[in-house]
This record gives C-alpha cells, structure tokens and sequence, in this order.
C-alpha cells in the first residue's frame, strides 16, 4: 500500500468520524468541531489521492486544499460569530427544539 | 480586451462594492448600489452583445491558464443565468433600499453581503470547473447565512445556525467528490472530465457524493427541513434573493453536472431516485405550504415543493432519445428561470403585505385586498406563473415537461406535474381568501412607499410574460461554449 493511498484512507475515516459527530451532537461547538473534523478528512483524501506516478508532490491539489482551508476557516470564522451571538442572547448552547419548526 | 472588462465586471466590481459599501454605511450603500448596478446591466448587456456575435468561449484569468489558474467557461446558458441574476438581484437591491430600515444596527452589512453574494453567483454561472464551483457556492452560502442572521434577534440566529450547517455538511461532501474525481481522472475542468470519465465505481461514487451534497444545499425532499425558517424569518428582499438565486445556484450545479457526466456515470437507477425525491419534493412541499399559517413561511414552503421540479430533469434526460433529453432540459431550465422571477416577485409582495398589516400571520391580512392592491396584484400574476397557468413562463416550462415525460413514455413524472399545479393553487388561494375578508374595524393600516410595488410588479410581469417571449432564453441557451 502506497503511503499516499495510506493518507488517503485515513482521511475518508475521519471524514466518517467528522460525519458522525455532526449528525449526532447537538452542543454547537461540538458540531462545529466535527464540521472542522471532516473538512481535514476531505483535505487529506485531496492530497492522497492525487499521486503523480514520478513520485513528487502534486502542486495542484495543494493549491486547492489550501484554499479549501481558508473557506474552512472563514465558515468556522461566521459560525463562530453566530454562536457567541446566540449564547449572549440565550443563554444556551444548542439549538434546542429543532425539530419542531 | 473586452473580454478582460466583462469579466472583470461581472466578477471583481461587486467584491470591490462590497468592501467599499463595509466602509461607508447603509444610507451611502444605496446610492453606492445604484451605480453597481446600472455597471453590471452594462457589462450583461456588453456579454449578450459580445455572445449572440461570437459564440461561447472559454477564459483564463489573469492569462493564468488552468489547471493552477482559473479558468471560466462562458456559454449560453451561463449567459443567460447572469441575465437572470442581473434583473432578479438590482430588484431585491432596489427593493430592500426602501424596505430595510436604515438605522437598525445589523443593517450596515447589507450591503457588503449582498455585493458578495451576488459575486459568488455569477461566480458559480461562469466556472467551468468542479473546485471553483465549489468556492464559488462557498461564498454564496456564507453570504446568504449572514444575510439570514442580519437582524441579530434569537429566532433569526437559529435559523442562520441550522442553515450554515446544513450548507456546510452539503459543501464537504461535494469537496470530497471533487477529490475522488481529481484523483481518479487527473483534471478538475468540467469539459476534459466530461472526456475522460469512464463508467467506474469511484466516479459514480464522487457523483453521487456530490448530487448528496448538492440535495442539501438546493433542500430538496427530504433534507429540506433548514429552509423554511431560514427564507421564513429573513427580510423579505433577502428572502427574494434567497429563493430565487442562491438556491438555484447550487440545483444549477446539480443540473450541470448531471448532463456533463450523467449519461457515462449515471445509472438509472439514481436518476429514478432523484426523480422520485423530486416528486415527493413537489407533493410534500406544497402540502405543507396549505398547512402554514405565516404568510412568509406559506412562501419558503412553496420553494421547496416549486425546486422538486427541476430534479425531473435527471430521470427525463437519463438513457431517453435525444428529443427528449432536450425538451426536459429546456423546460427545466425555463422552470428554473421563470420561478426566479415568480418566487422573488411573491416574497417582495408578500413583505409589502405583512408592512401593511403588521403582522405576519395570513388571517391578519383580511382587508388588505382593498388597501393594497398593487401588490396583491403584483401576488397573483407571479401566481399565475407559479401554479403554470398559461401565458406564464411556469406553464410553457411544465409544457415542455409534460412534453418530455409523454415523449419517454414516463407517465408518472407527467402526473407529477399536474398534481403540483393544483395544488399550487390551493395555497395560493388560501391568501387570496384571507386577503379578500373584509375587515370592519380595518383602519390600522402602514403603506409602504409607493415605490415598493414596482420591483414585485416588474419581476412578476416577467415571468407571466416569459412564456410569450420563451424563445428567446431558449435561443441563447442553446449558444454551445468554446468549439
């Protein structure tokens, strides 16, 4: 097994892992966490899979997955923002009766 | 050289108005918008001039060629989608300078967000490839969520919060089918990958990873549950521009995609899911959109039942004659086009409405059909077009549809159709009843400006009319990208 296919596989488990926590948590910053989770599990299969056959790095997938980050961290940035918001306002930290609406 | 300031405009000047419009406030911002955007009515008419004489092309930014830089793909139907965002986005814009109160504190970001948002849209017509599609779709759901959360009140907040999570967990799953597709096939340009897919599991795997991701995004049934409260509760401008553009931005991409890669990676079998969810989209949505008692919320919910349509595509287009692959496309993308125009129409005449009265509740509207009749007007001709009563853009899209569905002999999506319609007309009629009741004691009425009728009036005049003038869009949509 190639190392880049090892990076690869371990990225679609935290994918996974990252996938799970969003669906099953409810504390906001616990669901932002697993959001951050899955954004670097995808980073990593991005990376790992694109292998050139000579070996070097491929420049390509690193421009994206560093532009990926910066949308990641401006999505985690406006949530954030939205949360501190909400618990000033609330006092609570989950977005309770959710599924009433 | 002209191609440089098309671009430029289409692309850079609205980020550059929403840095400037941060700086200098809501009041400043309106006039800045105005300038906007009489230059991007400029820059999309110089596109339609510079398309219908020379055909589509392809573009590299900055001469920086792909794949490190980004390349643009400028055809008829990305032409045509930038017509639709200018006409549908200066109204919201327009709209929303009369409508938003100046002095509420959160206001002074409506303006950056809105210039930002509608970057990310046009961005998200012209990319021509899967990653920028998917930066582009990126900055339209940050923009959007802030637009929800503008008024900084609990309710909003939540809605803005179930919104940014269900966007985020669509983006990461179509981000993971950019990276199976990037390493199975070694390209991210939407034209070479439609060359070199070949029918194999991991590129029907990326597809149906990102057609998830996009299924959230565009909150088809049954992941739809973030979208009401969200258009529900936001300004009703905002509302406008978020069911009319920014959720067709990301069934675009879907519809894209689809026809791109579909007939090499698709199964029928997906495309009969697809199918399916649309359907129950359709009979789901509008059902619940009789049940509301919120006249904004009727609206969203209606959204939701109006974009199972356009998931018809992929069963109508999948292993079916030429014929009829085109005759679902155009009536797809004329629904696509005429419910922009419908839907924005009813949330601007809808927030006209709920000023007058006060109150967002439909039984609150009683008496309003005499104090307010342009925009109860402005209400029902978009109506028309959303129920598909003909001459309206709704009805020749459903037309050709129903054409399609004949034509491939799949008689259940036909039905599907019909159905919809009537109950399109249900809801809608349910505020017509209400607005028609007559009030004894209806004094306690606000008008709001005068000026506030025009944009709803405008828009719905539009998509009643399309249906007259549908060969046109029809025509450009068919201007093929670079030979």
């Amino acid at each position: 097994m190639s190392p880049g296919l090892l990076y690869a596989l371990a990225g679609m488990l935290l994918f996974v892992m990252g996938l799970a926590g969003f669906a099953l948590l409810r504390h906001l910053l616990r669901r932002l966490m697993a959001f951050n989770l899955v954004g670097s599990g995808t980073f990593l299969v991005l990376v790992g899979l694109a292998q050139r056959p000579d070996g070097e790095p491929d420049p390509v997938a690193q421009a994206l997955v560093l532009t990926g980050i910066v949308v990641a961290i401006a999505a985690t940035a406006l949530a954030l923002v939205l949360m501190r918001r909400w618990f000033d306002l609330t006092g609570r930290t989950r977005l309770d009766g959710e599924a009433d609406e | 050289m002209t191609l440089n300031l098309l671009v430029a405009g289409l692309l850079f000047t609205p980020l550059a108005w929403a840095v400037v419009s941060l700086l200098i406030g809501f009041r400043a911002g309106r006039w800045l918008a105005g300038a906007g955007m009489v230059l991007q009515a400029g820059v999309t008419l110089g596109l339609v001039w510079t398309l219908t004489g020379q055909g589509g092309f392809e573009y590299a930014l900055g001469d920086w060629q792909p794949p490190l830089g980004i390349g643009l793909r400028v055809d008829g139907m990305a032409l045509t989608l930038v017509l639709l965002t200018t006409l549908v986005a200066s109204a919201c814009g327009l709209h929303a300078a009369g409508y938003l109160e100046a002095d509420r504190p959160g206001q002074r970001y409506f303006w950056p967000l809105f210039w930002f948002l509608w970057a990310g849209i046009n961005g998200v017509w012209l990319a021509g490839d899967i990653f920028n599609i998917y930066v582009g779709l990126e900055l339209v759901t940050l923009a959007a969520v802030g637009l929800v959360a503008l008024s900084g009140e609990p309710p909003a907040l939540r809605a803005a919060l179930r919104y940014l999570f269900a966007a985020l967990a669509g983006s990461l799953a179509f981000l993971l089918g950019v990276a199976l597709l990037y390493g199975a096939y070694g390209t991210l340009s939407l034209r070479l990958l439609a060359e070199a897919v070949q029918a194999d599991g991991t590129g029907s795997a990326a597809l149906a990873l990102m057609f998830a991701g996009l299924a959230v995004k565009t909150a088809l049934f049954p992941v739809h549950a973030w979208l009401p409260p969200a258009h529900g509760i936001a300004h009703a401008p905002v509302s406008a521009l978020l069911s009319a553009l920014v959720v067709k931005a990301s069934a675009w991409v879907a519809i894209r995609l689809w026809l791109d890669l579909g007939p090499v990676l698709g199964s029928s079998g997906g495309a009969f899911l697809m199918g399916l969810l649309g359907t129950a989209a359709i009979v789901w949505g509008s059902w619940m959109a009789w049940c509301q008692t919120g006249l904004k919320k009727l609206v969203a919910y209606s959204s939701v039942g109006q974009v199972g349509y356009l998931f018809l595509l992929f069963p109508l287009t999948f292993a079916v004659s030429d014929r009829v692959a085109e005759l679902a496309t155009q009536g797809v993308m004329l629904h696509l086009i005429s419910h922009a125009l419908a839907k924005a129409a009813l949330f601007m005449a809808a927030g006209n409405l709920i000023w007058a009265v006060g109150d967002g509740r439909i039984v609150s509207l009683a008496g309003a059909g005499r104090h307010l009749p342009l925009s109860l007007f402005a209400f029902g001709l978009a109506a028309v077009s959303i129920m598909g009563l003909p001459p309206s853009g709704g009805f020749t899209a459903k037309w050709l549809l129903l054409q399609a569905a004949w034509q491939a002999g799949q008689w259940g999506w036909a039905l599907a159709v019909l159905v919809g319609g009537l109950l399109a007309a249900l809801y809608v009629f349910k505020v017509f009843a209400a607005c028609y009741v007559d009030k004894a004691s209806g004094d306690d009425f606000h008008y709001p400006p005068r000026r506030l009728d025009l944009m709803p009036l405008g828009l719905a005049v539009m998509a009643l009319g399309l249906g007259l003038v549908a060969g046109l869009p029809l025509h450009w949509m068919g201007i093929g990208g670079a030979p």
